[in-house]
């Protein structure tokens, strides 16, 4: 067994030193004969590459009916209630969780229980500490004993990490912008976009739908059902093609047609495949070239995710520079307060809330309805 | 963020040593630490506390035990827990007596039903059965689509009609009687666990189709959440076990300890990876060492155990370690490790290797062409590289495809290792290796303990008196 144990060293060290070898010759470029990506090199390429294959960008919706008519600032449809509504759906379920704390004076007992509340809100261990000492420094100085008021300070604490001037989805004047959606796999990246593509063409914006997600099986059907319903346009590539060919032919056609925005769906990857990490560098860089602007990189987040969501927001930051979270099936007994973490530690901010399976049901997010709903 | 359970260890280790035993406040020290770990690993919160319980009966009961060093005492402890809660054994499939044997997948929507339908599919063929999928899930854009596309990759038919869920399924089931199919997998729309129509949907389906196996599949990066579900849809199916997908990230899957503590049914099998072969049967303890942050030191040693003839493996430890190893053994080493599987997979299974080279991709292209230049040496060259001049090189670099300054690089990469590999055996724990992979395997010898399940045996060989340790195994 020894000598068995002796040989795995000596192959990871071999494996190890092969690994470094080649993280160092990625590097610096001139050791490599590089056989560079064609697609990487210029425009004109990416143009002829897309003629060839006859299989990538075809247009399946009909063209856009209306020339379209700009207004600078995006706000998404007053569906407020059914924040509310919806989360009391789940909240049901879980009521009386405070209780034992509001039933008495603040002890030590009531830190726990707040801990134990956080936690299960999946805000994390350390974000949870955190905020306790927070709110610990604040009833020592004003010497706090009524729970209710505690919760209260709890509660503004917790907006207070929750709080940034701007939600909107950024949309700017000029050639076709582009959402990019990016996320781990199952999230409901390809849902959210259904979702936002329903909701921008309700406003007058005509929008077409980019199937980056070449890698799973039928996900570029399951992205044209929802074209077809939504009335958008969609470009679709061969399977386990090129998604930024893809992306960058739906900018193409986008900017042909004057239409205003391009949804870019992406396969979901988990953050931790270097490789997939880069392909997808690639489609953002591929898709803000001209005539092309990424103005919103979305990360889908699943708000059952525990604390990897962190972990992933960073790395996912890291790669394409996310501009905003997603928080989809909210309407769950999750209470997903990773966002919180993640918008508390990294700045993110949570623009989006999925509530459920319909359209509507994507909603802007509302932070003082997303503090109550941690605690119902 | 996520330093493993070890590293935490290690304040509180130092400080152990001097003691020799452990004193119950030792103990809750430790304790708080543990409860941090598993919290931070996505362990529900109740389970966590139930665990820690049980953890501390256990070690203040065997403090009387003053022979074992405390922290691989407490190591020891925790790790037995957490394979006890995770469920000791893998499960073990048993037919139908009167076919076909009908799986039922369940879960949130996003959690890997569909393409685990497939997994497991494949899995079932590969035990020699015929199984069948039926697509019962109606409900998102495509889903029957990807079925049949997974379906075609694996090899297997896909039964689906539109219409009701419900009856997609009792068909299914029939047609795979039909056709004389001894296994069918039936996929199932994701559903959130308070959705009380869809539940009541699911729980008609599982009716219609009177599956002998119900499995819950669950995202290994699901967070406290995890309990709820399981209870809901244990609730209403009575789930036999779980799936565990998406191992193949960093999450440390804690969900999979909430899960099994409180539906009682094993974790049957676990997806680790995008392909289709990557799905197996579920190893209990594996987990238990990621979600302490200790790799997966038992399926490396599996794996090499498969690749490598007993004899030869001494052979080539004894010239390793009289220093004798030349390119050739580097070649014959390099294709033994290669049949292990992916050398990606590999590195993530070492403990203590940092998270940038674990997390690294490993262009096997690079490999390749590594294999390529020393191919193209002569034998003299191979046995002594030191002869290798300018003019060599470039006959090498010619015959590989690869440029003079890549053979260089292989060839000082090779001395580096054989200097490694030299001061191997007689320095103690992991310092030799340390300096080959950076500063993170530092001092991990005998922290680290696997539950000491595999103890090396130290019969008499012509190995040193103080053999290479790998942390985690003594």
């Amino acid at each position: 067994m020894e000598i068995v144990i002796l040989l795995v060293v000596l192959a990871v060290v071999i494996v190890a030193s092969l690994a470094y070898v080649g993280l160092r010759a990625r590097g610096s470029t001139d050791l490599e004969p590089p056989p560079a990506p064609p697609v990487e090199a210029g425009a004109s390429e990416v143009v002829v590459v897309e003629d060839e294959g006859q299989a990538s960008g075809t247009v399946l919706a009909p063209p856009p009916e209306a020339p379209t008519v700009e207004g600078p600032p995006v706000e998404v449809p007053p569906v407020r209630p059914s924040f509310r509504d919806r989360l009391a759906k789940a909240r049901g379920t879980f009521s009386g969780y405070l209780g034992s704390i509001r039933s008495r004076k603040v002890d030590a007992e009531t830190w726990d229980e707040l801990e134990e509340a956080l936690i299960r809100a999946d805000v994390g261990v350390a974000a949870t500490q955190q905020i306790l000492d927070q709110l610990r420094t604040m009833a020592k100085d004003e010497s706090i004993s009524d729970p209710e008021v505690l919760l209260e300070r709890l509660k503004a604490l917790l907006k207070g990490m929750l709080a940034t001037s701007d939600r909107s989805l950024h949309h700017q004047a000029g050639g076709p912008n582009v959402w990019l959606f990016v996320g781990v796999n199952g999230v409901g990246k390809t849902t959210t976009i259904g979702k936002i593509a329903r909701q921008q063409g309700a406003q007058g914006r005509s929008v077409v739908m980019a199937a980056g997600d070449t890698f799973r099986a039928a996900a570029a059907e399951q992205l044209a059902m929802w074209a077809d319903r939504t009335g958008a346009d969609i470009v679709r590539g061969s399977e386990g093609g090129d998604p930024s060919s893809v992306i960058f032919d739906a900018v193409e056609r986008a900017a042909a047609r004057g239409n205003d925005l391009v949804l870019g769906d992406t396969a979901g990857r988990l953050h931790t495949k270097t490789n997939l990490m880069d392909e997808l560098r690639k489609v953002r860089r591929v898709a803000d070239r001209d005539p092309g602007n990424v103005t919103e990189v979305l990360l889908v987040l699943d708000a059952t995710t525990g604390q990897n969501g962190l972990v992933q927001a960073q790395q996912f930051t890291d790669a394409v520079d996310v501009t905003g979270v997603v928080l989809t099936k909210l309407d769950g007994s999750a209470k997903g307060g990773i966002a919180l973490a993640i918008q508390a530690t990294l700045g993110i901010p949570i623009k989006l809330v999925g509530l459920g399976e319909t359209v509507d049901d994507l909603v802007e997010f509302d932070p003082d309805e997303f503090v109550e709903a941690l605690f119902a | 963020m996520f330093e493993s359970l070890s590293e935490r260890f290690e304040g509180i280790f130092d400080r152990l040593r001097s003691k020799g035993t452990l004193r119950e406040s030792d103990v809750d020290e430790v304790l708080r630490e543990i409860r941090l770990a598993l919290l931070e690993a996505d362990v529900n919160f109740v389970v966590v506390k139930s665990i820690l319980a049980r953890i501390r009966e256990a070690a203040i009961g065997a403090r009387v035990h003053e022979a074992l060093n405390p922290a691989q005492q407490v190591i020891k402890l925790v790790n037995e827990a957490l394979v006890e809660a995770l469920g000791g054994e893998s499960v073990r499939i048993q037919y139908a007596s009167r076919p076909p044997t009908v799986v039922l997948m369940a879960g949130l929507q996003g959690s890997g039903k569909t393409t685990n339908s497939a997994k497991l599919a494949r899995w079932f063929r590969q035990q020699g059965r015929n199984p069948l999928l039926v697509g019962a899930d109606l409900q998102r854009p495509a889903a029957v689509e990807q079925l049949r596309t997974m379906g075609e990759r694996v090899g297997v038919p896909v039964f689906s009609q539109p219409g009701d869920p419900v009856e997609t399924a009792r068909a299914g089931v029939d047609e795979a009687r039909r056709l004389g199919r001894d296994v069918c997998i039936v996929d199932t729309a994701g559903r959130l666990a308070i959705d009380a129509e869809l539940m009541d949907q699911v729980r008609r389906i599982s009716q219609a189709t009177s599956p002998d196996y119900t499995f819950l599949v669950v995202d290994a990066m699901t967070g406290q959440d995890a309990v709820t579900v399981a209870e809901s849809f244990d609730a209403a199916l009575a789930l036999d076990g779980v799936i565990l997908t998406k191992l193949d990230g960093d999450a440390r899957g804690g969900a999979a300890l909430s899960v099994k503590e409180v539906v009682g049914k094993p974790i049957a099998f676990a997806s680790t990876g995008e392909k289709v072969e990557d799905f197996d049967l579920f190893h209990p303890d594996r987990l238990a060492s990621r979600i302490l942050g200790m790799g997966d030191v038992l399926t490396l040693i599996e794996k090499a155990e498969q690749v490598y003839e007993k004899e030869e493996a001494e052979q080539t430890a004894a010239k390793l370690l009289e220093g004798k190893f030349t390119l050739d053994d580097f070649l014959e080493q390099l294709q033994q490790v290669r049949k292990m599987g992916p050398l990606q997979n590999l590195m993530g299974m070492m403990p203590g290797m940092p998270k940038e080279m674990r997390n690294a991709e490993i262009d096997e292209g690079q490999v390749n062409r590594v294999e390529a230049i020393i191919r193209s040496m002569t034998r003299d060259e191979r046995v002594d590289p030191t002869i290798i001049d300018g003019s060599r090189r470039l006959r090498i670099a010619n015959g590989s495809g690869t440029q003079t300054s890549d053979v260089s690089q292989l060839l000082k990469q090779f001395r580096e290792m054989q200097k490694l590999m030299k001061r191997m055996p007689g320095i103690s724990g992991t310092k030799s290796a340390r300096s080959g992979r950076g500063k993170k395997g530092k001092g991990k010898k005998g922290r680290k303990g696997g539950g000491g399940r595999v103890t090396p045996a130290g019969t008499g060989r012509t190995t040193p008196k103080q053999p290479f340790t790998l942390p985690g195994l003594d």
